[in-house]
């Protein structure tokens, strides 16, 4: 049951990238492109999306728990730190210069190139970096 | 339909996306949380089965309809660098723009509004920089 429903919302949330065209980063790099020939797409993209995700959420705080039984995630923690914001500016760095951010990143590796291909495996290769020097850290000295 | 439209069309079905996986799963559909999680070999469940349906559904509707290539036009260079810092930032600044942009906008989350502004702010001066100072890129 659980994995039915992930799986549909995987799929629906690969379409729904790849109608609104967020899939291609000529696209995303117009829209972030502010200075130039602006194009005013992905700020639909996020309208349309934030809707049924803000009702989603009332939804869940009446309900408590979700369908399959499992707890629903916490309140929002506020704490604002330097790791939050170098992360938010290191991903808005590689999302300028690409075009691309994770979820179509993900969702074109059907549809592109090798040149596609090679920017999940790097961006995959980054994660994975990522968990291995914090696995390093935490082990004691 | 105009561009808008489709837009606001695909917008919706990826917040009834992320909406199904809160209220069914109980779960937060940020892309960069499931894929981290499922590379770390955690939850994979349901981490499994969400990233098999978002790269299949995409890629068969694409298949089907004889879509042209869709890839990135950047240099190889910065394609490798993109990814890289775009897996280390999402990681260290916990999500990315359906994590932190979707999902936590949408609860109105401190970090995520904090998260939001600043990725967004940083793509857009990358953007500028490389096509409005250094050019060509």
């Amino acid at each position: 049951m659980r994995g039915l429903t992930a799986g549909l919302s995987g799929a629906l949330f690969g379409l729904g990238l790849y109608v609104s065209d967020m899939v291609n980063p000529a696209r995303v790099l117009a829209f972030l492109d502010v200075a130039g020939d602006w194009d005013p797409t992905l700020a639909f993209v996020m309208a349309g999306a934030l809707i049924p995700m803000a009702v989603a959420w009332r939804v869940a705080a009446r309900r408590g728990r979700a369908l399959c039984g499992a707890e629903m995630p916490g309140p929002p923690k506020g704490r604002i730190d330097g790791r939050l914001i170098g992360g938010a500016a290191l991903f808005g760095l590689g999302w300028g210069l690409v075009g691309l951010c994770p979820g179509p990143a993900l969702a074109i590796i059907g549809l592109t190139d090798a040149n596609g291909w090679i920017f999940a495996a790097s961006m995959i290769a980054g994660m994975l970096g990522w968990g291995a020097a914090m696995a390093m850290r935490s082990r004691p000295a | 339909m105009p561009d808008w439209g489709f837009g606001l069309l695909g917008g919706l079905m990826i917040g009834c996306a992320a909406a199904l996986l809160l209220l069914a799963n109980g779960r937060i559909a940020g892309i960069s949380g499931i894929l981290g999680e499922a590379l770390a070999g955690r939850r994979l469940d349901e981490g499994l089965p969400f990233l098999a349906g978002l790269i299949a559904a995409p890629g068969l509707v694409g298949l089907a309809s004889r879509a042209p290539v869709i890839a990135p036009a950047a240099p190889l260079g910065l394609v490798i660098a993109g990814g890289l810092v775009v897996g280390v930032g999402t990681r260290l600044g916990s999500g990315c723009t359906s994590g932190h942009g979707v999902c936590g906008l949408s609860r109105l989350s401190p970090r995520s509004m904090a998260a939001t502004g600043t990725f967004m702010v940083v793509a857009a001066l990358t953007v500028f920089v490389t096509r409005h100072v250094i050019g060509g890129l």
